[in-house]
């Protein structure tokens, strides 16, 4: 099951400021929903998403029930050399998802 | 105020007599040619052959040009596109082995991008018999159950969703091409039957909004042309991927008409004769819409 | 000929033209009142416990202190498509040095249950203050964007959206 994927741009130059685009596979359940005969539905959603450049942190956000279902993000990182983007996804119900893709600077 | 003198307003004088009288016969033939030609227009509505008049207005657009400018940049771009997450799933699905016979779809169709090109744009299509219309989920089940000896997917299940996305995909940007020869006639007339059928407490049919009505707006909302050359798309409305079959189901509620079944005929007929209705429009699958 | 009834035709006809005038008149109006009502600058106030979670959002993020208008750059359809995914981005007017950058841009609604949104918390790494996303809007409304420099500041832009309602109810 394909819960997350990132995208970067295909040729990277150092020193460039590059755009990183995550999305993941999450139906953020905003609790504020009943069923149809009145019961409410719990709160369900991812929280918080860190974004790290060869281990150091460059980027996180902490997501609210107004995030849309299956949560998009996209932000800047300065591209300064080769090597591993991770951003991982945590929230609600022990919700965690990790994703890495190799970042190649010319 | 001067009144125009009572002679003028009818004229009654003998010498107007006779040009007023063939004035009145030249006018009463021209109504009656032109009355002939005009119910022969009206009563040619073919029932057999698929005519002109199914035609959709000239200058077909996409449900695409449809939508604000930032949902078109959601489904341009794959990075961007929520569907690509069941697309992603459905190509990790195509090498997972299934079944009785423990088969993946790859051990017999190998790489979807070149065994599965332009196929999701031929659907619905009739099964080999002839006598039975499937759509793709369902042409997809049969494979399963066939060849894999797996069981069906159910409908609008995430795995035949994924699956149908996958293979939708591979006829991206080719034109939607359904067959019209002698096995699909009947299905598609149904499905046009269907279509212009007026229907439900508000005895509306599909053509009064969507061919009468396209582009203006309902509620806020543009009324599109009702084209599915996004199918298994992305909905906001349903913060989720959906089939044709679902969208269908959901106008058919939304009309206050009964809704049919999943997977039921008068569905399927309906999304063929669609589909024959977009044909040459490029494919979009997975698009997005609202 | 019965010129009377001439001049009665010629009568009705300035009559009817004055009636359908005047029906016209009296039609446009509420539209325009409609008009109006619907524009985000003229729509209904949200009730008082959504106006009061609002302010203590903004001061859970400023701490009480000033809010400067400007640098911050909030992108909004001003019509969306459907208020369950509102494709927002946010640019901010900074060098993202060492010693000048943006920390963090808090996003706050004007009459979604609940205020807050997101919290982008950036870095001098990301070399540009440009962020997206996708929110949901419960309403026509205001979207404000604060966001906090490095140097203790704020700073906040904002944008208008109307949201209306899908024309067709589904089945769930």
């Amino acid at each position: 099951m394909s819960r997350a994927l990132i995208s970067l741009p295909p040729q990277i130059r150092k020193g460039e400021i590059i755009e990183v685009k995550a999305l993941a596979a999450h139906d953020m359940e905003t609790g504020f929903r009943h069923t149809q005969t009145g019961v409410p539905i719990p709160r369900n959603i991812i929280t918080d998403f860190t974004c790290s450049y060869n281990g150091a942190e460059v980027f996180s956000a902490q997501l609210h029930p107004a995030i849309a279902a299956n949560p998009f993000l996209a932000f800047s990182v300065l591209a300064s050399e080769s090597g591993t983007i991770t951003c991982k996804w945590t929230g609600d119900n022990g919700f965690a998802v990790t994703e890495s893709v190799a970042i190649n600077v010319a | 105020m001067v009144l125009p003198s009572p002679n003028r307003l009818r004229s009654t004088s003998p010498e107007d007599a006779p040009r007023g009288r063939a004035t009145r016969l030249l006018l009463a033939v021209f109504l009656a040619v032109f009355l002939a030609v005009f119910l022969a227009a009206l009563l040619a509505a073919p029932a057999g052959a698929i005519a002109a008049d199914t035609d959709p207005p000239s200058g077909r657009r996409s449900g695409y040009d449809f939508m604000g400018r930032e949902t078109r940049a959601m489904q341009d771009d794959d990075a961007a596109n929520p569907a690509m997450l069941w697309m992603l799933e459905g190509e990790a699905l195509w090498k997972r082995k299934a079944g009785a016979a423990d088969k993946a779809c790859a051990d017999c169709h190998a790489d979807a991008a070149a065994s599965m090109k332009g196929v999701a744009a031929r659907y619905p299509a009739p099964d080999k018999s002839g006598l039975k219309l499937l759509n793709l989920e369902q042409r997809i089940n049969a494979c399963r159950s066939d060849n894999q000896r797996a069981t069906a997917l159910a409908y609008e299940s995430r795995e035949l969703l994924a699956l149908a996305t996958y293979v939708g995909r591979q006829s991206r940007g080719m034109p939607v091409a359904v067959a019209t020869d002698a096995r699909s006639k009947p299905f598609l007339q149904a499905g046009r039957d269907a279509f212009n059928r007026r229907q439900g407490q508000l005895n509306l049919s599909c053509a009064q909004c969507h061919d009468d009505n396209a582009g203006r707006h309902l509620a806020g909302n543009a009324i599109p042309q009702a084209h599915p050359t996004g199918y298994p798309l992305y909905r906001l409305e349903w913060q989720g991927v959906g089939s044709l079959q679902r969208r269908l189901r959901n106008c058919l509620t939304g009309t206050r008409s009964e809704s049919l079944a999943y997977g039921s005929a008068g569905l399927v007929e309906l999304e063929l004769f669609l589909m024959w209705r977009a044909r040459g429009m490029p494919m979009e699958t997975p698009g997005v819409r609202p | 000929m019965n010129l009377n009834r001439k001049k009665y035709r010629t009568a009705s006809r300035r009559t009817f033209l004055t009636a359908a005038g005047v029906l016209l008149a009296a039609a446009g109006v509420p539209a325009a009142l409609a008009q109006s009502a619907s524009s985000p600058a003229r729509s209904a106030p949200p009730p008082q416990s959504v106006l009061a979670a609002r302010v203590a959002a903004i001061r859970r993020v400023t701490g009480g202190a000033a809010v400067n208008k400007g640098r911050v750059k909030l992108e909004l359809p001003e019509l969306v498509d459907n208020g369950n995914s509102v494709s927002l981005s946010v640019r901010v007017d900074s060098p993202m040095s060492a010693s000048d950058y943006v920390k963090a841009i808090h996003v706050i609604t004007e009459k979604n249950p609940q205020p807050d949104v997101v919290t982008f918390r950036l870095s001098p790494r990301c070399g540009r203050a440009l962020v997206s996303t996708r929110m949901r809007l419960a309403d026509t409304q205001t979207v404000l964007a604060i966001c906090e420099m490095s140097d203790g500041t704020f700073w906040s832009g904002s944008a208008d959206a109307v949201v209306t309602l899908a024309a067709c109810l589904e089945e769930i």
